[in-house]
């Protein structure tokens, strides 16, 4: 899976999550500032990054995810 | 004295969504009750209910926030809409504070405890939604209403089984009357109509097993009556200070007078065989409002259908009130729209309140035959009575016992 395919369904997971249009949603949008995800659903955001890409996110890693860039990258690395 | 009046009605019903299609429903004697068309039930002794039908949960909650909201806290968010909406209710930033929320719910988020349950067994518990206790806890009826429209008064959930929103609307007028607030969203929700929920009533044999026959299972004070039937749905009233009612000219149905409390203190399940309880609940509330007896026109009755409940109703009523019992004309929403739990003493005090204000008190439907010792007065049909006071009962397991009584306003 490439940037592009991961940032896809990101978008989708997103969207369906938060309640934005997925054309709003880029590499850069914030999770909590940009998209109004809150503590709850940022946890329900990694929950679905694990079950869609296959990944385990531990919790000390969470701070890592505060942008949708920062998550592609993140399952990226995990991928790998 | 700080008075208390219904100003707004809210329904999302088995027998109509609205207040108009519910109340057409019960004027012309329609049964919501059918074979459960969600689940299979093939193999349940039990397969009727009175499911809510055509809810669209779009109408009334955000498309991202549906799944996060389980089916109870949706009927509560679209019952208080319906509500405020009928009631002309305006929540601006100088009245929220003085508005609150007291809608109940007797189980709570059942299919959420029942989809988290099997997530931890089937994929670990990782994966058990950080959702789950927000969307499963049963205050969350009143709070997301709360969150929604600002409201900053009082906000809480009172959970006495199937005397849930009796309670819920009794208390909610005290508070009112106490000066904690003005205007008090106030009623029942119940979501529950889900197999294990319906197995689980079954299974205390509480339920009718007539599946054959569904649109007459329903069958309160009836000779052949063999068990209520399961139903869902949320109602919410706006119960409101009669002075700021009528200041912003608020249509008022009916007040709210009183509520009398008991408990049977004798089994978990079972009434207690002496009807102590239910018939002190109901001369509580009436020495309350300064009712006498022969005040008393209308009983909106628990009338569950149940062989043990109705007997034991009849009973008290008799007892209470005495030569005037054959005058009052008794009958049981139940018998159309099944056993809301949580949501039928509030879906009662709508009918209640919708009667005094038509001056119509509707039928009971499915009574057949008395027993031979019953001496109460069913209402089989629709019938047009001047109503100036009539009482609803509302008894749960636990043996929690709530009578609400209502008036025409300066009756």
């Amino acid at each position: 899976m490439n940037d592009t395919e991961i940032l896809e369904q990101m978008k989708s997971i997103v969207s369906a999550k938060l309640g934005v249009e997925a054309s709003k949603v880029s590499m850069d949008s914030r999770f909590m500032e940009d998209l109004g995800a809150d503590s709850l659903g940022l946890v329900d955001i990694t929950m679905e990054l694990e079950e869609k890409f296959g990944v385990s996110i531990p919790d000390e890693d969470l701070p890592k995810i505060t942008t949708v860039g920062s998550a592609v990258n993140y399952v990226k690395s995990k991928m790998s | 004295m700080r008075r208390v009046v219904v100003t707004g009605l809210g329904l999302v019903t088995p027998v109509g969504i609205g207040k108009e299609a519910f109340w057409n429903s019960l004027l012309n004697g329609k049964s919501g009750i059918a074979k459960i068309s969600k689940y299979d039930m093939t193999d349940y002794p039990v397969q009727i209910g009175a499911e809510v039908k055509g809810f669209e949960p779009a109408n009334f909650i955000e498309a991202k926030d549906i799944p996060k909201t389980d089916l109870f806290a949706q009927y509560s968010l679209a019952a208080s809409q319906l509500a405020i909406e009928d009631g002309a209710f305006e929540i601006d930033k100088v009245n929220r504070d003085r508005v609150g929320t007291l809608i109940s719910t007797g189980i709570g988020g059942l299919q959420t405890i029942e989809t988290n349950i099997l997530t931890m067994h089937n994929k670990g518990h990782r994966r058990v939604s950080p959702y789950f206790i927000p969307m499963m806890i049963g205050n969350m009826a009143s709070a997301m209403v709360a969150i929604r429209y600002g409201l900053r008064g009082p906000s809480s959930n009172i959970v006495t089984a199937c005397a849930t929103s009796n309670y819920a609307i009794g208390e909610a007028a005290e508070m009112i009357k106490r000066d904690d607030a003005d205007v008090m969203l106030s009623g029942g929700v119940e979501a529950s109509l889900i197999p294990l929920g319906i197995i689980g009533f079954a299974n205390m044999r509480a339920l009718s097993t007539r599946n054959d026959d569904p649109e007459r299972a329903s069958r309160p004070f009836d000779k052949d009556r063999d068990g209520f039937v399961m139903g869902e749905g949320g109602v919410v009233l706006i119960l409101e200070e009669l002075e700021h009612a009528k200041k912003r000219g608020a249509n008022i149905y009916c007040e709210v007078l009183s509520v009398g409390y008991s408990t049977d203190a004798y089994h978990i399940t079972a009434p207690d065989p002496d009807g102590w309880g239910a018939k002190t609940c109901m001369e509580i509330a009436l020495r309350k409002a300064g009712l006498k007896t022969t005040d008393v026109d209308y009983i909106n009755a628990h009338g569950t259908s149940t062989p043990l409940n109705d007997r034991i109703e009849t009973k008290a009523i008799a007892e209470v009130f005495g030569d005037h019992t054959p005058n009052i004309l008794v009958n049981s929403t139940k018998s159309m729209v099944g056993h809301l739990l949580g949501a039928a003493g509030a879906v009662e005090a709508a009918a209640v309140a919708l009667s005094i204000k038509n001056d119509i008190v509707h039928p009971s439907i499915n009574f057949f035959e008395s027993e031979p010792d019953f001496k109460i007065t069913i209402a089989k049909q629709a019938t047009k009575k001047y109503l100036k006071y009539a009482i609803s009962n509302s008894f749960g397991f636990g043996g929690h016992n709530c009578c609400v009584t209502f008036g025409r306003l300066n009756g």
